[in-house]
This record gives structure tokens, sequence and C-alpha cells, in this order.
């Protein structure tokens, strides 16, 4: 029911301002210089051996190409409604050639760029998860005759898909929901096989929305691991290339099916310091220090109220977060009564029927449902899955009718708060 | 971190952590005016279906969905699945108009049980309020079957009035037993009750078991487990010695679908049934 993000205070037509690049973009909403940010990308040096390689922007078609001769179905960024979406790609050429984005709380506007980056913005609505997690999938079917009722499971035979463009927060978020659904006990076969048919290409960053911060939570903007592709977008004035890095045995080989050749010292560097200076330009950052005892110790704190003042339980932030796992199920009647299905569905812990037993819901207020979604979130998915449910991806912030931001929110509770007693884990963000 | 004494079985019936079973209602007994308990018999044929007390099923009716229902029946009569369901809106009540024959999905069992094995050498109190005796009747049976591993057994049931009093039958034979001691209670005498009036935290100041080696399980709506843990304490009884089945929406049973959550429980996989202890701290603070 919630399936669809509403866009208020959103302006759908992409902006006029023509003249615009990217880094000018982000400086109007000022940096936030994080020391964080730098340490990291140091250690993040290559480890030994690791190849770099390139390939130049107009042979993006051959990659493509690559891909869909090994049956890959070929889905990334692309530009639909004033917004970047996912969706297939026929060629490089429906990839957003040229734009950029400006991001704030409630408020998400294309831009168009000085030059002909094809990655030169951030995440927009949408997230690989509607690929590997359905919004809608039908789980079985039943018929019932007079005397035998069956029940008859999907067949689920996903086709094989390469994402093109999944960048640092959200190749997290990817292996985040492969806890949830691989390795908590249960595994969802649906997941998985979704999950075994991708191949990742994903994009370094160059560039930082004013709602990221994923350099807080140590996710971004440098691509770990877990790809099998990983490009990083070089545009100069006088050439346009793509430093690449294969991180699969799958990868190499669909690399080895395109013209490429060894990157030189300058061209790895230049790809060096894109990103780094994407993380300089981080519009936001969480201090996630000792998060976990944070919020489970403030179950009663104030700032609910104030959220819950202004939060519409709208569903959006659910909706768009590339981790929020959560579904319901609906079951359903031809009219002769004979046969049902039942589906399911993406759902969100902000409606009142999400947590419904028998005499009426769990948690009626606003105030409780804001507060689980960010408890949850922040501190409940460290012990349920070892690591946090947020990769600073900002989308709950932009995407938000009335702007709200969990950074904001969690700083709040923060600075209004006893100091939590002391945990024993080292890391509260993601491992 | 709530990992009980049980440890979380692997479903055993269904396909795939979604898809449900067929089985076929052999029989339904009605109990009260909205209870009833349903005997199940698997479509596929003879088939043993192990449990552990406290574990529940998800039960599908046809076109109308699917509900979490506690196993209700005796662990060691493994061919049959019991399920005793109060009828309280569209899903239990379209179960309870099922006619012998006819057919239902299951899924399960999943969960938690009770800590059977923990309590043995010590005394046990099983506190039931209204439907929540039916969970707790598998661990009961399992107790009386080895009855001599435990002290004083007591069960202290509070139900609305006398005519929904469940198991009747069942429970005035365990009232006959010397080694069981039974208390009812009923919040409305009605009739020729001329039993105990009142709720179930009433029976606790005076049942006969040892404080300090006692192990309580409890089940029934979630302030009678609160009143009744309290009045537990107040007797002496340690927390970590209590334990509580706990009721959330529930749509998958597998930890998938985020709504039985309950802090960083998720209800289905580390629950229902939970040592007080552990929870203690989320049951006072108000719609978590
Ligand atoms: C672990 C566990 C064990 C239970 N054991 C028993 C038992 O042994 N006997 C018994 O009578 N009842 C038991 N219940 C409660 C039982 O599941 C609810 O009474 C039942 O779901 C009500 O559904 P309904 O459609 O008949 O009625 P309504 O309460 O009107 O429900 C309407 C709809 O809300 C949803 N809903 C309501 N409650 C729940 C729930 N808890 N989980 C998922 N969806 C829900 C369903 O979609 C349902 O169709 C148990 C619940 C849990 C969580
Ligand atoms: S909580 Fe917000 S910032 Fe964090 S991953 Fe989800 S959408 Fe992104
Ligand atoms: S926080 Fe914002 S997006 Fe999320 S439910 Fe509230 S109003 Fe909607």
């Amino acid at each position: 029911m919630v399936n669809r993000v509403v866009r208020k205070n959103v302006r759908r037509r992409p902006g006029g301002v023509a003249q615009t690049a990217a880094f000018a973009v982000c400086g109007r909403f000022g940096l936030v210089r994080n020391p964080a940010a730098r340490r990291l990308i140091m250690s993040d040096s290559d480890p030994p051996g690791e190849e770099r390689f390139v390939f130049e922007c107009d042979q993006l078609d051959l990659l493509l190409a690559a891909l869909k001769k090994h049956g890959y179905r070929v889905v990334g960024p692309t530009v639909r409604e004033g917004a970047i979406v996912y969706d297939e790609l026929r060629s490089a050429a429906d990839l957003p050639v040229g734009w950029s984005d400006e991001q704030e709380g409630g408020r998400y506007r294309l831009l168009k760029r000085s030059d002909r980056a094809h990655f030169g913005y951030a995440v927009g609505p949408h997230s690989w998860k509607q690929f590997l997690h359905p919004p809608v999938r039908r789980l079985w079917q039943a018929s019932r005759t007079q005397d035998r009722l069956e029940i008859v499971p999907e067949k689920d035979d996903p086709p094989k898909t390469a994402f093109l463009g999944v960048r640092a927060c959200e190749l997290h978020a990817i292996q985040i929901q492969d806890k949830v659904f691989l390795r908590g006990g249960y595994s969802d076969p649906s997941y998985k096989a979704r999950r075994e048919n991708a191949f990742i290409v994903a994009v370094n960053c160059g560039h930082a929305a004013g709602t990221c911060f994923c350099v807080s939570m140590q996710c971004g903007p440098k691509v770990g691991a877990g790809f099998d592709l990983a490009l990083t977008e070089v545009v100069e004035e006088t050439r346009h290339y793509f430093v690449v890095q294969a991180g699969s045995e799958a990868g190499r080989q669909i690399l080895g099916e395109i013209p490429h050749r060894e990157a030189d010292v300058s061209e790895r560097t230049a790809a060096e310091r894109i990103v780094s200076r994407t993380a300089e330009q981080m519009g936001r950052a969480m201090d996630t220090t000792e998060i976990k005892s944070l919020l489970y110790s403030n179950y009663e704190h104030p700032r609910w109220e104030s959220v819950a003042a202004r939060c519409l339980t709208c569903g959006n932030c659910t909706m768009v977060c590339p981790t929020c796992f959560c579904t319901t199920v609906e079951d359903v009647t031809d009219l002769s009564g004979k046969h049902a299905e039942r589906w399911q569905k993406w759902d969100s812990c902000f409606t009142t029927s999400f947590s419904y037993i028998h005499g009426g819901s769990v948690r009626p207020s606003g105030y409780a449902r804001y507060r689980q979604w960010m408890t949850h979130k922040l501190a409940a998915w460290i012990d349920q899955f070892g690591t946090s449910g947020c990769v600073g991806c900002g989308r709950c912030i932009t995407w938000c009718p009335v702007g709200i931001d969990i950074t904001e929110e969690v700083q709040a509770i923060r600075s209004a708060a006893p100091l939590p007693a002391r945990e024993n884990e080292e890391n509260h963000g993601n491992a | 971190m709530f990992t009980n004494n049980t440890e979380v079985m692997a479903a055993a019936l269904g396909p795939g952590p979604m898809v449900p079973a067929v089985f076929r209602v052999q029989r339904t007994k009605k109990e009260t005016s909205d209870t009833f308990t349903m005997e199940l018999l698997p479509e596929e044929g003879p088939q043993e279906f192990a449990f552990a007390p406290g574990q529940f099923n998800m039960l599908y009716a046809f076109g109308v969905g699917e509900v979490p229902i506690s196993i209700s029946g005796d662990p060691a009569r493994r061919s049959v699945v019991v399920h005793t369901t109060r009828d309280v809106g569209p899903v239990t009540s379209a179960l309870r108009r099922l006619k012998p024959g006819e057919g239902l999905g299951i899924r399960g069992p999943y969960g938690t049980g009770w800590p059977a094995a923990e309590a043995r050498g010590a005394d046990v109190v099983i506190a039931a309020g209204g439907i929540g005796l039916a969970p707790l009747r598998p661990v009961l049976y399992q107790i009386l079957a080895a009855r001599q591993h435990y002290g004083k057994v007591v069960l202290l049931y509070g139900t609305r009035t006398p005519a929904d009093i469940l198991f009747r039958r069942e429970l005035e034979q365990w009232r006959s037993r010397f080694d069981l001691e039974v208390c009812v209670t009923v919040d409305r005498a009605v009739g020729s009750w001329a039993g105990m009036v009142g709720v179930v935290t009433k029976l606790i100041p005076r049942a006969p078991f040892d404080p300090h080696s006692t192990i309580a399980m409890i089940c029934g709506p979630e302030v009678m487990m609160r009143f009744t843990v309290q009045e537990l304490e107040g007797r002496g009884v340690a927390t970590e010695n209590i334990y509580v089945s706990l009721e959330r929406n529930m749509k998958c049973a597998v930890s998938f679908c985020g709504h039985c959550q309950f802090g960083p429980a998720f209800v289905c996989k580390d629950g229902p049934v939970f040592r007080y202890d552990r929870i203690q701290p989320l049951m006072a603070v108000r719609e978590v």
C-alpha cells in the first residue's frame, strides 16, 4: 500500500541551472570536513598486486554488449520524471549523461552538468533491493476442489541481471540484506536465486549529495569488496575514461572481452583523487559512537515526541531505504472461490497495521513507530545481524516529505542524553 | 542474546520457508463458545511431527489468511498435530468453520519452547490466562510424563467466566491427581460456580512451591503476565527462572517479514518463549 514514494516538496522537472558543475553544487551546501574521511581513504589503499585497468568512455557500450552476450539483462541509472531511477539499459546513452543532482532534506532536483559525465550524481529514490527483494512477489498458488487442497510454490526463475552503477553504500546495503535473507537460520530461496544471478558493476562516487554521510558509516564513497567490476569515471578536459578493477573471476572474464590496458600511475592517481575528494564533500555525518546503548537507553527520550509531531508516518523512508526489508502478505481469491494466491509485498513499520494483534496495534502512536524504525536501524540491527542497518546513503532524508533527518535525530538524542554505559564492541557502524 | 534452552528447530512442515504443507482436519472439538481444538493429519499420509512444547505453527485458511497458533497437543503423540484456537476474527473463524476432511495449510514448528529440561529437579509453576492455557498444555503433558523428575507442580489458571474454562474434563482429571496442584479462578462467577473468583495473580501468594527452587512458565495477555511476574518476584522467584510467551504480529515466522520485532528480538525465532530477565527492561517500555 505504501509501495509508492510520495513526493512532495520536490520539483519534478529537471532544474535548469545549466552552468552548475557537480562539485560547485556540493560546495553550495558547505563541506563537512570529517577527519575520519581522510584516514579511511588512506588506509584503504590497494592491497599489493591489485591491478587497475583503463578503457575509454566510448567503450562503455562494449561492456554492456559483453554483459548481454553472457545473457545478462543490464539495469542501471537512467533519468525518468525528473529523477534518476534504476531501469533496464539498452545502451550507455540511456545513462544520465551530463546530469547531476541536488539533494537536501525533503528536496531532490536534477541539474545539468558542464561535462558529459555518466555517473556524476549521487543515489536517487531507487535502490537495487527492488531487483533482489522485489516490491511485490507471488509466493504460491492454491487450488481447492471438492476433496482436495493443493498448494503450488511459485517457480522462481529470475533472469541473470547485471547491475551497472552500484555505489559503495549500495554494495554495503546488498551485503546487509544478504545477512537478513541468507544468514539468519532460514534462507530465502527467492533472494538467493536473484543474488546468485546478479553481476555487479560498482562505481566509485565522484560526487556526494547534500544528504550523503557514507563516510561516517564507513560505507563509502570508495567501493570496498563484493563487486565483479568496479569503475572510477575520470572526466578530464581532453579525455574521458574509466579506471577498472576486477573483483571476481566473472569480472575478469567480462573485462577480458573488451579492449582495455593496464592503468598507468597518473591514471590510478587521478582515480584515487576523485574518490578521496568525494569523501571530503559529504553533506552530512552521523556520530555512531556507542550508538546501540545510546538508543537502547533512550526509549523514553522527549525527542521522540518532537519527531513524531513532524513525521507523517507515510513510510517513504522505509520504501527508499536500501536495507529496509520488512514485508507483508496478501491473500487473494478468484470469483469461483477455487483458486487462491499469496503475495508478498514490501511493508513499512510506519503503518499501524504492521504491529496489529487481536485487540489493536502494538504501536498506535507515531512516537513509537518512528522510534521503532530508527532504533531498529541503528541499534537492534547490530544485535540481529552484526552490522548497522544504515549505510549513510541519505535517501530517507531526501525523500522524507518533511525533511526529517536521521543524522539530526541521532544528534538530538545524543546531545540531550546521559552518557550510556560503555559497550564492549569496537565498531558500531558497518563491519 | 535471546537464545533459550530450546534450539530453534528447523521447520519440518512445508516445502519452503514460506510454503505450507497441506493437512486435513480429522476432528474439531468445541471447547467453549468461541474456542475449539482441531486435530490435523497430513494429506500425504502418516508422518511424524516432532515439536517442542511452546512452539507454534502458521495455519493457513484457504483464501483468507495465515495466522500463528501454538501447538496444544501432547508432544509424545507425534502422528497428529493439535491446535486450540479462539475465534476472534477472519482467519480463526474460517479455521473454526472447517469440517472434518477439509484441508488447510501448515508451516512449522517455529520458535522457542518452555524450559522443561531446566526445570528438572525444581518446583514448577504454570500460570495461564484465557487461551494462554493452550500453549502451556504440551509442557504440562511433558512434565507429567516424567513426573518423578520434578518437585511440586502447580497449575494456576484464570479465565473470564466458568463457561470459558478450557480443557474442562482434563482439568478435572488433573485436579484429582495427588502430584499436581490445580487452581482455577474466574473473573466473574456465573451460575453454580463455587470456585475462586478474581485474577490469576491472586492465586500466587498461597500456591505451594519453593520460590528459591522454582521455574515459572506464564502465558496470557501481556498485562496478566506482567502482574504474575510481579507476584512471583514478590515471593522471591528470580526473574531468570521465569519464562513468558509473547504474542506479536507475524507474517512469515522465519524472521524475514520484520513484523514481530520486540527490541532486538524476533518473537518468531528468539521467542515466543523468553526468559523474563532478558526482556524485562523492554517490558517496562510502552509500545515497543
Ligand atoms: C506465537 C503465537 C501463538 C499464538 N497461539 C495462539 C493459540 O494457540 N490460540 C489462539 O487462539 N491464538 C493464538 N495466537 C493469536 C492468534 O494468532 C490471533 O488470534 C490470530 O492471528 C487472529 O487472527 P484473525 O484473523 O482470526 O483475527 P483478527 O485479530 O481480527 O486479525 C485480523 C488480521 O490481522 C492479522 N493478525 C492479527 N493478529 C495477528 C498475529 N498475532 N500475527 C499475525 N497476524 C495477525 C491477520 O492478518 C488477521 O487475519 C497466537 C499468536 C502468536 C503470535
Ligand atoms: S536509514 Fe536512511 S541513510 Fe541509512 S541506509 Fe536507510 S535510507 Fe540510507
Ligand atoms: S520520517 Fe519522513 S519519510 Fe519517514 S515516515 Fe516520517 S514523514 Fe514519512
